[in-house]
């Protein structure tokens, strides 16, 4: 699933600039996907027995996780605020 | 204590607070100053729509049952949010470039504007809807009784139902005042997102004072987690992963998550801040669920409901203020969520139910007398009426008891059916309306059978003997064991085989079915929206009225809007006044205004009236590119018989000059014909006059003109026996003599037959005898005759000293070659031409023959399969003959 609006546009070789910009694009499609394996960790903690975590182990990882996707994501999208791939064509 | 009256005048000046912010708002985006209205901001905080009351009071309850479970409703959404860039963005896009009015239109639009299909998803979201609306209702009664339990009011306790009419008039005010052409609700958007700062403030008032008032400090409260009865990791794997899927899906696939984030979505850039603003909401709003239901768990007495621990902790801890705030944002939840879904409830009913069949049963389109739009706000007021008594009725079915959350995993369930559907339409372009038809079907009933039916109460729809035994006793009908499979988790059970058996349905019939053409065209339009966000259709220009368009304009967007629209698109034009030319671009844009209003479909089907059946669909293309198809192989086939035709013709004027020639040649042979035979005929006259007239000639005399009468006679029997034969020859008439021979022989005989009056003029003969030797099947007397006739004309027109035929043969496989060349001057190239024709003499010096010798060899060697031809450049005269050796094998 890549963004054909930008790989059809330019080509092979791109400036520093731009060759960064993709790379973040690439940071934010993947934001989800870091979230969505750290959040099934929990999935491996035992659930019976005395071994299991405790709750407040449980929710300072959770929302551990959650605030470092939140702050990841905030990082990646201030510096693609001005990017042109997201110029508004489908307006009229 | 506060009195229920007091908390029922705070509830209505809340209310009136609401309309102040969304009539200022309205106004505002009225004057065109958007630019606050339409802030990320604003858009992230219309998105908490997603945490309702079920987040407000039952987050807690569902922490007090089961622990954490409670987060995965949020992580999910979370999940999506930060992944925008996946799929919301796809989803915006198409929604903005198609005008997209409902999660129904969308699959709509997606599978070639079916309205079945959208009627479809209506009734799912309807149904769907109901729990979550009976969810809401249930909470404000639940709050509202909380309060009357304190203040020793219950029998004042106002019921359900006029929680419920209340809030379907609130709705009906607020969300229906006007027909927006987008389909926007500035003001109501604006009157959310107050409201969730009104709940986060609430939640987090609360969360801050069980942590630090009552808790006594971060440290502690997390000591008293741990020590509480759900102070261990507890949760079910299969559910941690379910829930979080449902909750993603479901926050893609409820109307009124669909109405916030994309057919409210002003700015696509929005998404961009959304994508870490909203997750980050959801953390404040979930933080303090399990600090609030660990203290609820400590501090309330045994079996009081936890799902009102949020309303309740302030309240035994006498703070009424703090409850009252508490109060306040559960009833925001809950009001903001009622309002946004039967909003966006009522504009897919309208749209797709109510208009459809209405223009339908009137018969007249959208031609019509009177104001379309009175009917549409009609229909949305009836729908908003009509979906929040059904969620009362659920409730009073359900009898209002069941856990907030278990009710909301219900209504999530039902709606994500639809993901599978909108998932495939966006990505694949092989999904068909035919396979989500099938799809959605499926996934809907087995939902209904296995969850929605069971979840309003065991025999109230579904008896307990079908619980217990199955449908019509079949045992793998059982709604909680399909397929015999027990001991699931009843959601679980439901999401996984609902959802199992949509995906396959919806991918199997994909697969064997074909989609429309206009299916197609949107398809790749959705699918690849990226590349080319433009409109799919075009109207043909030039049979639209206008006036007629302004009218129908008129009556669903309003007089002004509709006025300024027009004179806005004739400004565009360039034309004067205020009626635009119907171009396609203009039916177009107006066909998107409509569809604003009243859906793509009806919008369709409205212009389509009115342009008088001329808009082109993809159909009539189709149909115009058939007949064209036809039309080109019908004139092909006309060009293939004009080709025929000329081609005829031609040979017809070919013949014709043949025929002419003939005709000329056949004068000139009539003439030649009768100079030949007058010839002899004349001396055969004179002499046989002078014979009769005069009686003294001598012996010697008479016998000398006697002899000359003789031999003109034997001359004209030549040239008759000639023309005789090469009329026969000609007219193919001549029956071949074949036999085998030997070529030797041949020569022989015709070196002796026409050397035989030799008068010792000697032509000699030079022939290589060894080569001769060559066995022939043929006629040998025509061929014979042949070779006669070339001897003989070496014999008469040689002029050498010494005259000589040098016969050449020649093999090459079965063609045989014959070259008769003798050592005189040869035949001048201009006579060279006409050899082989009839009466054609070389010279009149020795006027042996007719003149038919050659034509009469040419005849012979056709009918033999050879040719006979001159040989330039010999020196001599020369003439070769081509001939198979097997007339048999050439002929083959």
């Amino acid at each position: 699933m890549t963004d054909v609006t930008e790989t059809t546009r330019t080509s092979v070789f791109l400036e520093r600039q731009t060759y960064r910009r993709r790379r973040l694009v690439d940071a934010a499609r993947l934001v989800p996907v870091l979230g969505l394996l750290l959040w099934l960790v929990p999935l491996l903690w035992p659930s019976e027995g005395d071994s299991r975590p405790a709750m407040s182990t449980a929710i300072l990882y959770l929302f551990g996780v959650w605030i470092f996707l939140v702050v990841i994501k905030f990082l990646i999208a201030r510096p693609l605020r001005s990017d042109p791939s997201d110029a508004q064509d489908g307006q009229e | 204590m506060i009195a229920l009256n007091a908390l029922v005048a705070i509830c209505l000046s809340y209310v009136a607070f609401l309309f102040a912010v969304a009539f200022v708002a309205e106004r505002a985006a009225r004057r065109g100053q958007v630019g606050w209205l339409r802030s990320p901001l604003v858009y992230t905080l219309s998105l908490s729509i997603y945490c309702t009351a079920w987040t407000f009071y039952g987050a807690v309850g569902y922490a007090a049952r089961s622990g954490l479970e409670y987060i995965t409703i949020y992580l999910g959404p979370s999940l999506v949010m930060l992944g925008w860039w996946w799929l919301v963005r796809k989803m915006v896009r198409i929604g903005r470039t198609q005008r997209l009015t409902s999660i129904a239109d969308l699959i709509s639009s997606r599978f070639g504007k079916s309205n079945l299909l959208a009627i479809g998803v209506t009734i799912l979201a309807v149904i769907g809807t109901t729990p979550y609306i009976a969810l809401q209702l249930q909470s404000v009664t639940l709050s509202f009784d909380v309060f009357a339990q304190a203040s020793g009011e219950a029998e004042q306790l106002p019921s359900a139902i006029w929680v419920a009419i209340g809030l379907a008039l609130f709705t009906v005010v607020f969300g229906t005042r006007n027909l927006d052409v987008n389909e926007r609700h500035h003001g109501v958007v604006m009157a959310i997102a107050v409201e969730a700062v009104v709940k986060l403030f609430a939640l987090m008032a609360v969360g801050l004072f069980v942590v630090w008032g009552i808790g006594g400090g971060l440290g502690a409260t997390l000591e008293k987690i741990d020590d509480s009865e759900i102070g261990a990791w507890q949760v079910e794997g299969g559910r941690w992963a379910g829930l979080m899927l449902l909750s993603a899906a479901a926050f893609l696939c409820l109307p009124r998550m669909f109405q916030v984030m994309v057919v409210e979505n002003d700015d696509e850039a929005h998404l961009r801040t959304a994508s870490w603003a909203f997750p980050t909401y959801l953390i404040c709003m979930s933080l303090f669920v399990v600090p609030i239901a660990v203290v609820g768990l400590d501090l309330m007495p045994a079996g009081s409901n936890p799902d009102l621990f949020v309303l309740t902790i302030p309240l035994s801890q006498g703070r009424e203020g703090l409850a009252i705030l508490s109060f306040l944002g559960g009833f925001s939840s809950a009001t903001s969520m009622v309002i946004v879904a039967a909003i966006a409830l009522s504009t897919m009913v309208s749209n797709h139910i109510v208009m459809p069949i209405w223009l339908r049963f009137t018969n007249s389109g959208a031609v019509v007398s009177g104001d379309v739009r009175n009917v549409v706000l009609l229909a949305r007021r009836l729908s908003i009426v009509g979906v929040v008594m059904l969620g009362y009725l659920y409730y009073r079915l359900s009898g209002g008891g069941n856990a907030l959350a278990a009710i909301g995993l219900v209504s999530f369930t039902g709606v994500a059916q639809v993901l599978p559907v909108v998932l495939g339409g966006l990505f694949w372009r092989g999904a068909t309306r035919i396979g989500a038809f099938a799809g959605l079907t499926l996934g809907f009933s087995v939902w209904l059978f296995t969850l929605f039916l069971p979840s309003v109460g065991t025999g109230v729809v579904i008896s307990t003997t079908v619980m217990e035994q199955g449908f019509f006793g079949w045992s793998w009908l059982r709604p909680q064991a399909l397929f015999g499979i027990e001991g699931l988790d009843p959601l679980m059970h439901t999401l996984f085989w609902s959802l199992a058996l949509n995906t396959i349905a919806f991918f199997g019939f994909s697969l064997v079915s074909f989609p429309t053409p206009l299916e197609r065209l949107q398809g790749a339009q959705f699918v690849n929206i990226f590349q080319h966000s433009s409109s799919v259709r075009s109207w043909s220009p030039g049979v639209a009225q206008s006036e007629d368009l302004m009218v129908m304009a008129q009556r669903i967007l309003g007089a002004g809007e509709a006025q300024a629209l027009f004179s806005r698109a004739a400004r565009k034009q360039g034309v004067s006044g205020n009626l635009p030319e119907p171009t396609p671009g203009f039916l177009e844009l107006l066909e998107r205004e409509l569809s604003g209003s009243v859906g793509a479909a009806t919008a369709h089907a409205m212009i389509g009236q009115i342009v008088g059946g001329m808009s082109v669909s993809v159909q009539d293309l189709m149909a115009v590119a058939d007949e064209s198809a036809q039309l080109m192989e019908y004139s092909a086939r006309l060009k293939e018989q004009s080709d025929e035709l000329s081609r005829t013709a031609r040979k017809l004027r070919e013949a014709n000059q043949k025929l002419t020639r003939i005709s000329v040649q056949k004068d000139a042979f009539l003439s030649q014909i009768s100079h030949e035979l007058r010839t002899p005929m004349t001396s055969v006259r004179a002499f046989s006059e002078i014979l009769r007239d005069s009686g003294q000639l001598t012996e010697a005399e008479q016998t000398k003109y006697a002899s000359i009468i003789h031999d003109e006679a034997i001359r004209l029997t030549r040239l008759l026996d000639d023309l005789l034969d090469l009329s026969v020859l000609e007219n193919g008439q001549v029956s071949l003599n074949l036999r085998h021979d030997m070529l030797r022989d041949l020569l022989d005989r015709a070196a002796a037959a026409a050397l035989a009056d030799d008068d010792g003029s000697a032509l000699r003969l030079r022939r290589d005898r060894a080569l001769e030797d060559i066995p022939i099947y043929t006629d040998p007397d025509r061929l014979t005759q042949v070779f006669i006739n070339l001897i003989s004309n070496s014999k008469k027109y040689c002029e050498a000293e010494t005259p000589e035929l040098h016969i050449r043969v020649g093999q090459r496989g079965d063609l045989l070659s014959l070259d008769f060349v003798d050592n005189g001057f040869g035949i001048s190239p201009e006579a060279q031409d006409v050899i082989f024709e009839k009466f054609a003499r070389v010279s009149d010096q020795k006027a042996g023959g007719a003149g038919l010798g050659l034509a009469i060899c040419r005849q012979i060697m056709a009918r033999l399969g050879g040719e006979i031809t001159y040989l330039k450049g010999e020196g001599g005269a020369a003439f070769r003959i081509d001939l198979p050796t097997n007339i048999t094998v050439a002929a083959q």
